[in-house]
């Protein structure tokens, strides 16, 4: 005898929304309203009080919005999410909504450049520090955290040499400390990898990338796994402790499995309200609905497209898991069989020249500052997001002169190698 | 608030001073679960003019064990912890093998109970050999089979409006959390000992025969771990009963329809209270 839940495909198109009981429609509704009204003075009383469930302001929820966040809690069993305006709001509700001044938190150094930032120079300034450890260093992990530590953070792919971030081993070395791990799943979206199942505790995204898969619209969100027990840990007072901000509350008296989804939106939505807009959360739910299929896709092409530049004589070398010489490939193979994702990093041979010709003479692919979207997408980061970064320092981040990163797409792959043949062919004659 | 120190029996009082005065509402959880299930019920009616008791049962999460064996033990600890607080006028409310202990909790109490409410109850309350054995030898798939057959069917499960405790919440992952966290709190024990006791209970209908106040049978519709035609027995037994059927709701109907729930309950304990003080 077993029981069996609804399967992947299903949830992305159906979770977290009936049909409209008002008007029958079947698609999502945009609810384009800052606010809801009150049945009578009672009612009002009990929405803002939590007795009752319910939308009082549209930064703290939106009929839309929670459509989206029902449906990716529902994709990566998680006890419920947050939808955010990007998915740096994402994390940053994370951190605030667990610690203040005087925290600290283990990080990989393998991070996005934004993350890395928002940790290294703009949360200390706020007092909170972080110290940056190799993702594959599990000593290192272990030997950073301190008394202060209040969480443990890095991306299930990193930046950019996607580096495997070892979930069970790390979350087990968070969790032998009393401490969460939070990860980036941007990547990896809950089809190829669902964290939770591996021992994160917290998951976000930004669904700007393949959630929307479409580039057009920037969002974020935040998704508790349940599974961290903020009350036996001692060390988070922010959701066992009353909360002069929210009528004395004791979020885990309120809630055994979901405190910190009941803090963060009463009070890191509520006063730093960064919040999603229904229109963006409707953009966002047209990607997910199709999201098994587009990743489906998007491995496709990427495995067709490093095959082909891992036979070119102008490559020097490629960073994707797959390969056998990646040295995540045995991890990778274990927490990630359905594939590695869309993204990754290149070496051409030659100057940084060799870099920008290849860029310039893409066709097919866009030259622009973003992963995750149905087209194919390039950036040479020598010469732009990191054109000011000596040589030296570029070299420790893993970018060299001719790293090119790529975003494959959902293009005829024939179109994308014929595109890729003659770019390589002019990097050539440039370097 | 503990109601007893030690060996500790806790309840949640709804974010509100518990206050003996006030006619109690008395909330007992179903198996492998906590108080925080009755969370919109329960909060609800404490600022409504009711003084709250949601109990975690003995051995489940703050309260300690030991884990009690059988329907009549957990009724015998909790009336010693009820009976500690001073409440005069009560209200029992129980889901599932909660139904059973409330109905247990009643005639050790008598007077003092003006209402019962029976949430998802049946009798005898039968486990099937298949789930029995599981929560003894695969928990893991034990809770999926509690989970999934806890819930309206299919994808419904995962749309069911409002959304509790709030939007953007997951009743169906967090219902499975829960039970992985009482696990995991308590012990793996409590999940086959939660389910054997419901399945040997044997008191039921003298127990449901006993009463002398209203009883609500609150029911749901798509319920496949107590089927509404299994509460048949009870409703029979008991002199003064009510029979509502929340339509589109399974099992968990306090997460699956908790406005439902509420409007129910808050109507019920008007009854009971109002009957009584005529």
């Amino acid at each position: 005898m077993t029981a069996r839940y609804p399967g992947f495909e299903t949830l992305a198109l159906h979770a977290g929304q009936p049909a409209d009981p008002t008007t029958g429609s079947r698609a999502v509704p945009i609810y384009a309203t800052a606010a809801y009204v009150f049945e009578d003075s009672d009612h009002a009383a009990a929405l803002f009080n939590m007795e009752r469930a319910g939308h009082v302001y549209s930064r703290i929820s939106n009929p839309t919005v929670a459509v989206f966040e029902e449906r990716i809690a529902a994709l990566e069993k998680g006890v419920g999410a947050i939808a955010t305006a990007s998915g740096q709001a994402a994390l940053h509700l994370a951190i605030v909504t667990l610690m203040g001044a005087g925290s600290h938190i283990v990080a990989s150094r393998a991070l996005y450049g934004g993350s890395h930032n928002l940790l290294g120079f703009t949360l200390a300034r706020f007092g909170i520090d972080t110290t940056f450890v190799d993702p594959r260093d599990h000593a290192a992990w272990r030997s950073a955290v301190r008394p202060t530590t209040r969480l443990l953070f890095g991306e299930t792919l990193g930046n950019p040499g996607l580096d495997v971030l070892d979930i069970p081993a790390v979350s087990a070395i968070a969790h032998e400390r009393n401490l969460p791990l939070l990860v980036d799943s941007t990547f990896t979206t809950p089809y190829l990898m669902t964290p939770f199942d591996h021992g994160a505790d917290l998951v976000y995204h930004s669904a700007t990338k393949f959630i929307g898969g479409h580039g057009i619209a920037i969002g974020g969100v935040l998704v508790d796994g349940g599974t961290f027990d903020w009350s036996r840990s001692g060390k988070f007072e922010t959701l066992t402790e009353p909360y002069a901000g929210f009528h004395g509350m004791n979020f885990a008296d309120e809630s055994t499995v979901a405190p910190f989804l009941l803090r963060a939106r009463r009070e890191g939505l509520r006063d730093f309200g960064a919040c999603m807009s229904p229109h963006t959360a409707f953009f966002l739910l047209q990607g997910v609905e199709t999201l098994p299929l587009r990743m489906q896709r998007h491995v496709e092409n990427t495995r067709k497209v490093v095959a082909f530049l891992a036979a070119h004589s102008q490559v020097q070398s490629i960073a994707y898991p797959e390969l056998e010489s990646h040295p995540d490939h045995a991890l990778a193979k274990q927490l990630l069989p359905r594939g590695c994702g869309a993204v990754f990093s290149f070496d051409l041979k030659g100057s940084r020249q060799a870099g920008r010709a290849f860029v310039e003479t893409l066709r097919v692919f866009s030259h622009l500052a973003n992963v995750g979207d149905a087209k194919s997408l390039v950036i040479h980061p020598a010469s732009t997001t990191h054109f000011r970064v000596p040589d030296a320092d570029l070299a420790a981040a893993g970018i060299g002169q001719g790293t090119i990163r790529l975003s494959v797409g959902l293009e005829d792959i024939d179109d994308l190698l014929e595109d890729l043949e003659q770019a390589l062919n002019r990097a050539a004659k440039a370097s | 608030m503990d109601l007893v120190a030690s060996p500790r029996l806790y309840a949640y009082t709804g974010g509100k001073k518990f206050d003996s005065a006030l006619p109690t509402v008395v909330f007992l959880h179903g198996g492998e679960h906590d108080h925080s299930v009755w969370a919109l019920q329960s909060r609800y009616l404490a600022h409504h003019g009711y003084s709250v008791l949601a109990l975690d049962l003995p051995g489940h999460m703050r309260s300690e064990g030991p884990l009690p064996q059988t329907i009549e033990a957990f009724a015998d600890r909790i009336a010693v912890g009820i009976a500690a607080c001073s409440a005069e006028r009560m209200l029992l409310v129980g889901h599932s093998m909660g139904s059973l202990i409330a109905l247990e909790l009643a005639t050790r109490l008598g007077e003092k109970i003006r209402g019962v409410a029976l949430l998802a109850t049946a009798f005898p309350m039968r486990v099937s050999t298949a789930l029995l054995d599981a929560t003894k030898n695969a928990a893991p798939a034990a809770m999926d089979m509690i989970n999934v057959w806890s819930h309206s069917a299919s994808i419904d499960a995962f749309n069911r409006k409002p959304s509790s405790p709030g939007p953007g919440f997951s009743n169906f992952w967090g219902n499975l959390r829960l039970m992985q966290r009482v696990a995991h709190r308590s012990g793996p024990e409590v999940l086959q000992s939660d389910f054997a006791a419901s399945n040997t209970y044997q008191h039921g209908l003298e127990a449901a025969a006993e009463l002398r106040c209203p009883v609500l049978f609150l029911l749901a519709q798509f319920d496949t771990m107590t089927p509404s035609r299994s509460a048949g027995k009870l409703i029979e037994a008991c002199s003064d009963s009510t029979v509502v059927t929340l339509r589109g709701s399974g099992h968990a109907l306090m997460a699956e329809n908790p406005d439902g729930v509420r409007d129910e309950l808050v109507r019920f304990a008007a009854r009971s209270f109002d009957r009584t003080t005529r």
